[in-house]
């Protein structure tokens, strides 16, 4: 086997774990939701992504989710919350707030309609 | 932070940029800073409004009026007079309260609330007060106030920011409106008013003193036509992309190969093509592709670059590898071919040009079949009357539908629309409610009964009194269910969503072993195959098809079943509803119309039936008792007039007696006989025949004498019967569950076609019976009415509930019979059990599709047949894909349900 050869499967072998890493294995920070006013509020970026994706807040308070959509792919013209039942419409440009209050320690995951974009509400 | 600016009269008081509200700063529910301004929001919903709409479209944080053009709605000398009608108002002590709310208010000179009108009459000075405070200071005592919004569309297009402030201010100085919001991006303004106090004139005017035109904006219906709109903006945009990619694709293809003579195109010109034009022209096609990647291919960039930030991949990912790395390896192999293996520095720059163009045209026929699976909700958008019929000050106006109150007189002539929820108070007709109960005949409509907003009168001409309108009509709430259930997910989603997440980087590992292979393994020249395999992997893989194809076929289905007048509530709903064994039906107002009927009347000796129904309706035609009032009804049905009785009297518990045309009847039981001392026994047959049929028979005597006998049932829907066969035929196990007794229930059960009856049940152990049929292993549907029946429907597995009037959005239920016909269950799990079957078909589709296309795209056939898929190839086959994938979805458009079939 040639040098070449070799650089070219370790390189090969090396992306492969690299994509194993930064898209499976990689474990976002999340961001820690200031409360004003009694409710823990925080504005969520769409754009090919939620941004931030992960949003840690206290349970038993209110939370207030206030999206913005940016782009006009429609992969992203919908937030659904599963696991409570609730989905928004995000036409784009404007801010769609989403309320709940989180009682019960744990995640509660939100997604784009296709499951495409993800994020989720760490509740602590 | 910079504070808000202060009004020059009130310099401790701030204006709510939503409302109009004035208020103390300190008093402010919440704040909100944009760009260095400071806003104060009377309440948390004035907060989140603004949230939404951003401080773009919110007016400067004070009413200050410096800006005013001179002459626009500037006050008029002398005290101006006001009518504000005020909702809420229970007790006439309310009355009190009000005026002295408004009496507090700077520049009000008098106030007279009408506690019957609802009205509040106020003569203010309009250099101190204004509508807003007027209603400010209503809402502070606890009441509210009828506010009407319009939509009016402002032309030519707004330019300038200081325009926006002019035209706020105008429509502010016309009486009667207290808030205009323009948002200039859409070049309208929303104009919330007094209802009845301003009309479309008044705001058109003022809008038009500020140089702008007025125009009503046809799409009050916003949302979905704005969907709609932006649906169509996104498919022209995707086709100019396309277009432009297409059109350099083709020069493209054909410089692409100078080995294939007969698609070469400069083969027509020149005789021998040299190496140097060749190569020339390759770097012509890479100068070309550029443009085609960066504004046809554009959105895959961004998006991939948007999710790779989030640590995601999705088909944007694969698209903008695959083509990139395509253009790369041409760019490479054309400048520094010894680099390569020998023969393997073939550029194709082909792939990165036609692959953009096909994707591109995948997406945009996506969008727009995506826009037609819709189509349902536009539909019922559309059933909206636009304009009503309003009885104002005696006269009769028509007024656009947004301007309608609850508690307004609404005209209805012949042919004409509905256009709110109310309660006929005057006349009577046959209303065409099949657009919104799937109900194809005409239902009878007088005085008392509710009509839906949305449906079409036939013949008659009535009034009726609005009782709901705007959001809470029963065509907005409609409206809303189904969009809610659009968005949800039914579970067999979540097992995709599992798998889309791990979807992409599969692939991308997928594509980098196929290259490692071909690399290593592959025939000469194994660097070329080892690339276009890896690029082929990469295009042919289309997470999009899988992500699809639940949420498409769920928006048809839901869509569909609206339709018919079956709300889903959700996808979970739905797939459990598909997977009903066994429906339980309550029998009262479910099976049976739930009101008693005349069913029989018997003649006895010396008697005929006519005479004995005409004498006993008489009898009891001043009676409210539910019995008697089927009697009655059941004789002017037959053609039989009852007349006044000249005296009455009810006897509790027994029947009535009365004086008809002379002669002294009875009608009643068999204990009011007793009393009478009336000889029944020629009777008693017939009586017992009737109880046997599960109907209360009632002796009638005459004088003294039996005359005969008439028997009242609760009567099966006329429908029933079909539903239940249709239901039958499909498999379910139908069970009726009833507190009747034994005798009474199998009667009603053997007329509908029903085996298995659950009788004698309290209503408090109805849900009980539903959890011991769960506990045989079936899936349990229940059907009953919202409110006695709501334990047992959330008990069941799918909760039917059946629509009760304008109430559509019933809480216990899981699916929604608006027309209140036991066939919208047959319906709706006829329609739940396409749609599971039609998501699942496109799950499988896409799955083999997938399973299949990207090892052959990595070459597996190779070495045994010698086929090798090209990229080119690949890209038509994942636009394809995802196209079936909405067709197919679309396919349940044109469903056809076994129980609504016999229908004209």
């Amino acid at each position: 086997m040639e040098i070449t050869q070799i650089l070219v499967n370790v390189a090969g072998l090396a992306l492969i774990a690299a994509i194993v890493w930064y898209f499976w294995l990689y474990r976002k920070e999340g961001v820690q939701v200031a409360e004003v006013a009694g409710v823990q509020e925080v504005p969520i970026t769409v754009k090919g992504g939620y941004d931030p994706d992960v949003i840690v807040v206290r349970r038993g308070k209110p939370v207030r989710l206030l999206f913005q959509r940016q782009e006009s792919s429609l992969c992203s013209e919908m937030v659904v919350f599963d696991t409570i039942h609730r989905s928004a419409k995000l036409p784009e440009g404007e801010t769609v707030a989403i309320e709940f209050t989180p009682e019960e320690p744990g995640e509660i995951p939100f997604q784009c309609q296709m499951g495409m974009l993800r994020g989720k509400v760490v509740v602590r | 932070m910079t504070d808000s600016r202060k009004t020059g009269t009130t310099p401790s008081r701030v204006v709510d940029p939503i409302c109009g509200m004035v208020i103390d700063p300190g008093e402010a529910a919440q704040t909100r800073v944009v760009e260095g301004t400071l806003y104060h929001f009377c309440s948390d919903q004035c907060a989140e409004q603004f949230d939404r709409q951003g401080a773009a479209s919110a007016p400067a944080p004070s009413a200050a009026a410096g800006s005013m053009p001179a002459g626009t709605g500037s006050a008029q000398d002398g005290p101006r007079e006001l009518d504000l009608p005020i909702t809420g108002m229970t007790c006439s002590s309310c009355v009190v309260t009000v005026e002295r709310g408004l009496q507090g208010v700077p520049g009000v000179e008098q106030v007279h609330v009408n506690f019957s009108l609802g009205k509040a009459h106020v003569v203010y000075d309009p250099a101190r007060a204004d509508a807003h405070t007027l209603v400010a200071a209503i809402r502070q005592t606890g009441y509210d106030v009828g506010v009407s919004e319009i939509q009016v569309r402002i032309s030519p297009d707004l330019e300038c920011t200081a325009c926006v402030g002019f035209i706020e201010e105008a429509l502010r100085g016309v009486p009667g409106v207290l808030d205009a919001t323009v948002s200039p991006g859409t070049d309208t303004v929303s104009v919330r008013y007094v209802a009845g106090q301003t009309d479309f004139g008044a705001i058109k005017r003022a809008i038009e003193s500020t140089g702008y035109r007025a125009a009503r904006a046809e799409a009050q219906e916003e949302p979905v036509d704005e969907e709609t709109a932006a649906h169509q903006r996104e498919y022209r945009r995707l086709m100019r992309k396309f277009w432009f990619a297409a059109a350099v694709s083709v020069p493209v293809m054909l410089v692409a190969y100078p080995e294939l003579p007969w698609l070469y195109l400069p083969n027509l010109f020149l005789e021998n093509v040299s190496e140097r034009l060749v190569w020339w022209l390759f770097l012509l096609s890479g100068v070309a592709t550029l443009p085609v990647m960066f504004y046809s291919g554009r959105q895959f960039f961004t998006g991939a670059w948007a999710a790779f930030k989030h640590h995601a991949a999705d088909m944007n990912t694969l698209i903008a590898l695959g083509t990139s790395s395509a253009w790369i390896y041409s760019t490479v192999a054309l400048f520094f071919p010894h680099i390569f293996p020998e023969g393997t520095a073939t550029p194709f720059y082909d792939v990165t040009a036609v692959v953009t163009a096909l994707v591109v045209l995948g997406q945009a026929l996506e969008v727009r079949a995506k826009g037609q699976t819709s189509q349902a909700i536009r539909k019922l958008m559309d059933l909206q009357a636009k304009t009503a019929r309003v009885i104002r000050g005696g006269q009769e106006v028509e007024i656009p539908v947004e301007e309608v109150m609850v508690g307004d007189m609404v005209v209805v002539r012949p042919g004409e629309k509905i256009p709110v929820d109310g309660v006929i108070v005057e006349g009577r007709s046959a209303v065409d409610e099949s657009m919104v109960t799937g109900e194809s005949l005409p239902v009878d409509k007088a005085v008392g009964d509710e009509v839906i907003g949305a449906t079409v009168n036939t013949t008659g001409t009535f009034k009726f009194r609005a009782t709901k309108v705007g959001k809470d009509t029963a065509l907005a709430q409609i409206v809303k269910m189904v969009q809610d259930a659009m968005a949800s997910k039914p579970p067999i989603a979540r097992l995709v969503d599992v798998v889309s997440g791990y979807f992409v980087p599969t692939v991308m590992i997928v594509s980098v072993l196929t290259f490692l292979i071909w690399y290593n393994f592959g025939p000469d020249p194994a660097l070329a195959f080892a690339v276009v395999t890896a690029v082929t992997v990469l295009i042919i893989a289309c997470p999009c098809a899988i992500g699809m194809a639940v949420p498409l076929s769920l928006v048809a289905g839901v869509g569909k079943a609206a339709e018919h007048g079956v709300l889903i509530r959700n996808g979970e709903a739905l797939q459990l509803a598909s997977q009903l064994k066994t429906i339980v039906l309550d029998k009262t107002g479910t099976i049976t119309k739930g009101k008693p009927e005349l069913t029989d009347a018997v003649a006895g000796p010396g008697f005929d039936e006519a005479t004995v129904l005409r004498l006993a309706a008489s009898a009891d035609r001043p009676s409210e008792h539910p019995l008697a009032q089927a009697i009655v009804e059941g004789a002017r049905s037959r053609g039989v007039e009852p007349v006044e009785p000249e005296a009455f009297e009810a006897v509790p518990g027994h029947g009535v007696e009365a004086t008809v045309e002379g002669r002294r009847v009875w009608v009643g039981n068999a204990k009011l006989m007793e009393r009478h001392r009336v000889d029944t026994t020629a009777l008693d047959a017939a009586v017992k025949r009737l109880q046997e049929e599960g109907k209360t028979a009632m002796y009638v005597a005459v004088d003294g004498e039996a005359a005969g006998v008439v028997a009242v049932a609760d009567t099966i829907k006329e429908d029933s019967i079909q539903a239940i066969r249709v239901m039958q035929e499909m498999g379910l196990e139908v069970v009726m569950l009833t507190g009747d007794n034994e005798r009474t229930a199998r009667a009603i059960a053997r007329q509908v076609g029903i085996d298995r009856v659950l009788a004698e049940v309290l209503p408090e152990d109805k849900a009980m019976e539903v959890h011991l049929l769960k506990r045989e292993g079936h899936k349990v549907g229940m059907v009953g009415d919202g409110i006695n029946d709501a334990p047992a429907l959330v008990e069941a597995d799918v909760g039917f509930a059946i629509g009760t009037g304008t109430d559509v959005a019933i809480e216990a239920a899981d699916v929604t019979l608006v027309g209140g016909s036991l066939k919208g269950v047959a319906y709706a799990i006829e329609i739940s059990r396409a749609t599971m079957r039609n998501a699942k078909q496109n799950l499988v589709g896409a799955f083999i599709y997938n399973t299949l296309g990207i090892p052959v795209a990595a070459g597996v056939l190779y070495p045994f047949l010698g086929i090798l898929l090209s990229p080119i190839l690949a890209g038509a086959a994942m636009a394809a894909s995802s196209v079936t994938v909405v067709s197919n979805a679309n396919r349940l458009r044109f469903f056809k349900a076994k129980s609504f079939a016999e229908q004209p």
